[in-house]
This record gives structure tokens, sequence and C-alpha cells, in this order.
């Protein structure tokens, strides 16, 4: 199965670890759990999964009002009762109004289809119990019209979560298991190259440095994150910001420019701008 | 060839299953390991390990195993038995020791935690270990720290306090852990009580067929409020005192609770319920509620949990003036009482193992003022509390 091998694409950098787990969920075709800090590219793992492998993408974002049951099927009762009144004869036939869910559709699909269930943890806390038989066995039953769905090719399932909810153990028993932690300076510059591949080397590398700066103080409440870099880059090369700036000597107590980009709580932007400015004074009093 | 791997694992504090270890060899099988022990690495820990907290666990167990250092195992305890280690580090401490710890004062205390946390990394060492338990808890600096400052004074482990005027910072239950609390919610779960309240905006399958049939065929649509969680709660928790061992388990109940109801309202007390409660830890000297005013406010289809370990001396409970925080008018069971004529869904969960209820007077007298409805504070307590309460 050579030619179904995942190695990432020209606009997502995985690391040796995440390769494996898809290879191996997509090989042994059982899902596979996506977590770690918001923003760095769960969701965006299915997109890419889908892309390099050549295969159709299905999406099912759960909401805290999702549930199990609108994945598969719906019985749209309401059209019916209508199509009865205006004797539409459309009424015999129950199975014109079976509304097919998202995993219905990846099931049916003509090649073997990627499904991503984004963000299960959202949905309620019985949720994941609810679709293990269909995880598992890659089918379920119609009770409307008496007819067993059956993947015809067993779709390689993404699902993603922000650890809102824990997950029950069945459930996780059944997956492959991926932790995406925050990437590291060197798979950073990677990942920004494959973003913004003219950027200039030193801009890059003094970007990098002031975002972990930030990253590092203490006390965030919402740390900034992959896709808080890469727009707070996109505005660096928009504004024309120059190295320099970023560089200053004292750029440890500079703020550094369009912040804004990489802090989105007004108690973060506000804690930070007072260590900016202890830090500043600090600084005044030294020789 | 997996098999001793896996089980060294499950020593090890992980708990991978049989499915999951097929799994594992199957992936095998298919050649998805064939390259090199990184990959093996890799894959065995996408099988096997399904919380990102237990990764470390995993590489560690992982690196000691395949050295052949099989009886390293003792080494990657650093974190694991949080329980045990605490409960070793009561009878490592010696008494000595003991009047030391309590000797150095509050403050002494935070300080030489802090610096023995700052000089010690990942694995415990020495007969400091007491406060290596806090240094790698999951609740982090402060969060669980003082729980260790706490080992120190359980020199007193039987409080029967007598009078103790001095002021405490009792620090609020942190809702935030979400920890080991699923179990929990599911057990809170069987309280709900669905109610249709609100706006009709729901579609009454049922009705509009039934209702269509009756107009023979002419469609009427029906509508009802959408359903939702209608059991309001009045959560009343003791804190600080003997209650320090018992805040974790209190924590979890907590944050689990927050999220099953519609209508949660949480009171804190100390040891035992008198005239005023409060809702905010470092204000409950300002900020207190009248207890009348609870009864007033709160309306008699409120469920009435406390949640405290009862274990004070039967002064507290009987006797005006026995409260150790405060001159009380009024004896504590008589307050209880006027609770429990408003609330009649009432009961009390106590973190207390139950074998000792009996051997405590104090957990006897309120046993008996609660009618019998205490309950241990475990999943199955919950349970048979929970069913009580409908």
């Amino acid at each position: 199965m050579a030619d179904t091998k995942f190695t990432g694409t020209s606009t997502y950098v995985a690391t040796d670890d995440l390769m494996m787990a898809v290879n191996a969920a997509v090989t042994l075709e059982r899902p596979i759990l996506i977590k770690g800090e918001p923003g760095t590219g769960k969701t965006q793992l299915a997109v890419e999964i889908a892309e390099s492998l050549g295969k159709p993408l299905f999406e099912w974002h759960i909401k805290s009002t999702t549930k199990a049951q609108q994945g598969l099927y719906e019985y749209d009762a309401v059209a019916r009762l209508r199509d009865s009144q205006l004797g539409d004869d459309r009424v015999h036939e129950i199975s014109n109004y079976i509304v097919r869910g998202k995993v219905w559709e990846a099931f049916e699909s003509e090649e073997q289809p990627v499904l991503l269930i984004d963000e299960v943890d959202k949905a309620d806390i019985e949720f994941p119990n609810d679709l293990l038989q269909e995880l598992d066995r890659m089918e379920f039953y119609v009770y409307e019209t008496k007819r067993l769905v059956k993947a015809a090719h067993r779709p390689i399932i993404v699902i993603t979560s922000n650890n809102e909810k824990e997950l029950p153990d069945a459930f996780l028993r059944r997956c492959f298991f991926h932790y995406i932690k925050f990437p590291d300076k060197e798979t950073m510059s990677r990942i920004v190259d494959v973003h913004f591949p003219r950027l200039k080397k030193d801009l890059l590398s003094e970007a990098l440095n002031a975002f972990y700066k930030v990253r590092d103080v203490p006390g965030l409440k919402k740390k900034p994150s992959t896709s808080e870099l890469l727009d707070w880059i996109k505005l660096l090369l928009a504004e024309d910001i120059s190295p320099e700036l970023l560089n200053a000597k004292d750029s440890r107590k500079a703020i550094p420019p369009l912040y804004g980009a990489l802090l989105k709580n007004e108690q973060d932007v506000h804690l930070f701008e007072q260590l900016v400015f202890l830090d500043r004074r600090a600084g005044s009093n030294q020789p | 060839m997996l098999i001793p791997f896996f089980f060294v694992l499950r020593e090890g504090g992980l708990n991978p299953s049989i499915t999951e270890l097929l799994t594992l060899l199957e992936a095998m099988k298919k050649g998805l390991a064939g390259q090199s022990v990184d990959d093996f690495y890799f894959l065995s820990r996408a099988c096997l390990v399904k919380d990102e907290s237990k990764l470390d666990r995993f590489d560690r167990i992982f690196a000691a195993y395949f050295k052949g250092v099989e009886d390293s195992l003792a080494d990657l305890m650093g974190d694991i038995p949080e329980d045990w280690l605490r409960k070793q580090a009561e009878l490592f401490l010696s008494d000595e020791e003991r009047a030391k710890v309590e000797a150095l004062g509050f403050e002494a205390l935070m300080k030489a935690l802090q610096q023995r946390l700052d000089e010690q990394d990942e694995r415990h060492e020495g007969g400091s270990k007491w406060i290596g338990t806090a240094g790698t808890s999951p609740f982090g600096a402060y969060g669980y720290n003082p729980e260790g400052v706490r080992i120190g004074q359980q020199g007193s482990r039987n409080r029967r306090a007598t009078k103790v005027w001095d002021k405490r910072e009792y620090r609020n239950l942190d809702d935030s852990i979400e920890l080991g609390t699923r179990n929990i919610k599911v057990a809170l779960r069987r309280l709900r009580k669905f109610a249709r309240e609100g706006a009709a905006d729901e579609l009454d399958l049922e009705d509009t067929i039934d209702k269509t049939a009756r107009n023979a065929g002419l469609l009427d649509i029906r509508m009802v409020p959408e359903r939702h969680n209608a059991v309001k709660v009045l959560l009343c928790l003791d804190i600080g005192g003997s209650m320090d061992d018992h805040v974790r388990v209190c924590e979890e109940l907590f944050s689990a609770a927050r999220t099953e109801f519609k209508h949660l309202e949480y009171f804190y007390f100390h040891n035992f319920i008198y005239e005023s409660l409060w809702k905010d830890n470092r204000r409950r000297h300002g900020e207190r509620i009248p207890t009348h005013d609870i009864a007033h406010k709160y309306g008699a289809d409120y469920k009435l949990i406390f949640v405290g370990d009862a274990t004070m001396s039967p002064y507290e409970i009987v006797y005006a003036g026995g409260s150790v925080e405060h001159w009380n008018e009024e004896p504590g069971a008589v307050w209880i009482k006027r609770l429990l004529n408003t609330y009649s869904k009432a009961i009390w969960l106590n973190p207390e193992p139950k074998q000792r209820w009996e051997l405590t007077p104090s957990i006897k007298l309120t046993r008996e003022i609660m009618e019998d409805r205490m309950f241990p504070l475990t999943i199955s307590g919950l349970d048979a509390g929970i069913k009580a309460l409908r």
C-alpha cells in the first residue's frame, strides 16, 4: 500500500509520529482521534489527508446539540405530513423522507472517503457511546425502511477533540490516538516556510523569537498558537515591518508590533502590557 | 513477543486493553512498523495510549523496557500513585519532623515548599517525599501545594477542635478540574428531570399526527416547548478543618455538578450549618448570607445536598455557642432542622469511609438528624443518594 502513505502536503507539515498514526489508521481502517492545543491544525489534518491521498472529504461538525443519530439519518416526518396533505404520491414511499447524514454519505461514497468528525467533545457526554457500533462495524440500521446501511469502503475517520469533555474508554479503545504537541522552533519555521515561501530568513527568525517570547509569558489565558503566528506574519508582511524593528536591542522591553494578532484576550493584553511596562521600568533603573 | 511489554505497561499504570494490543499486532503484521525502532515507538504509542497526560509515562516505560531494565519500574513511579505516596509520607514523617514542620508556621512552610519544589525536578527523593507529591500533582503550582502543607498539619489528625478563633483563609473549591468527573456526571445525570417550560418551539410529532388524524387529514401542527433539565439543587459544602483531606473529591463533585444542572446554588459552611453561610471563601467573614434568607429565597422544590464529613465534637451540633468559629445563639441542629423542614428532598454526602461512621459520634448524630439520608461520597453512594432525592 505504498501509494496510500500520508507524508504531509505542500501546505501542511506533518511530524514523523503524526504520519505514523495517520498511516496506521489508514491501513487498518480504524478511526484516529486527534487532540491538541487549539490552533495546531487538528481540523486541517483531515482536509490535508483527503487532499494528499486524493480522496473525497466529508465533514461533520459537532455542536452541543448534535445527536449521534443526525450523523446517520433523520426522518423528515413534517415533510411527509405536508405531502400527505397535498396528495403527493411520494408520500407512500417512506424512503423519500429519510434524510441522509454525513456518516451515511461517507458510507455510500464510490471510493474510500475521509470522514471528519470535528470537535467530538462539544456534544453530549453520551454522544461517542452512541456511535461505537457504527464506527466499529461501519454499518447501521435504518428502522423506518428496515434497511442495513453498510460502508462500501471503510472510510478513514478523523475525530478531533479539544478536551472539553472526557471521552469514554470504550470509544477510545477503538481509535488510534495522536496528540499534536506544540511545534518546536525548527518545525515551526518549516511550517511558516510552507505558508510564506518568500519570507526573508532574518524576519522569520526574529518573528519566531518574538513569538516564543510572548508564548513564554507566564499566566496567559490563551497562548498564541500556530494559526495566530501565521496571521501575525501575514500582518507583518502587509505592514512591511522590518526585521530590525523586531530585532531592536530593547525588543525585550518593547511590545512587538501588531501584537493584537497574537493575543486575543483582553486580560492577556493587559497582563502583557503590564509586564512590558514593569520590564521597561526595571531596565531604566539599571545603568 | 509483545505480551511482556503489554504487562509491563499495565503494571506501570497505563491500562491498554487486549483489543488495543491486537490492533498493534495487526498493524505490525501489515508492516507498518517494519523500518525502525522509532516507527515501532510511534505506532505502539498511537495504539496503546489514549490520553496525552499518559504520554510521558509511556515514554518512560518504553525507554526502560527496551533498554532491558525491567526492574527500573520502581523509578517510573514518579508521579504515578499519588495517594500511595501521600500515605507513605505520613508514615515516613517522624513525630519529630512533624513537630518541626508544624513549628515552621504557614509562611515559612510555603517558602520551604517552594524551595523544595525548585530543587527537585521530576522525581521525588529523600525524606521530603510528601512535598514531592504536591510538586508533580496535576493541579499546578499553588493549586494543590497547600494540600502538602495541610499534610504537615495532620499531626492533629483527629481534630475534635474546641475553639479555633483564628481566621484561616480557605480556598474556593476549584471548579475547573475535569479529571475523573465523568463518573460523577453520569451518576448526577440520574437526577435529571425533564420539564417543558418556555416558548413552544419544538414540533410535537405524536400530538401532531394524532390531531391531524382527528382533523380528517387536515394538517394541524402542534408545538411544545423544548425539554430541559428542571432539577434545582442547593449544594452546601463543608470547607476547611477536617475537610482538608477530602478537598479533591469535593472539587470533582463540585465541578461535575456545575455543568449538570441549570439551577445550582452552592454555599459553604464550616463543620456544621448555623445562622449564616457564605459563597466566597476569601470574603467569608465579610459577606455572609443568613440561612433564613436562603430558605426563603429558594423554593421548596430545590433539592438540598450537604457535603461534609460531619466529623467534629458533638457540642458543635447540639449546643448553642458550640461553633468553633463564632458564638452561635442557637445550636446547629436547630438550623439544619429548619432547612430540612423547608426542603423535603435532602441528602448528606460524606467523604469519610462508611466503616468509620459508627465510630464517630458526630456522624451518628448528623445521620439521625438527616433521618438516615447520609451516603458515602463514592459513585455508588452518589447513586443511592440521587435515588433518595428523586
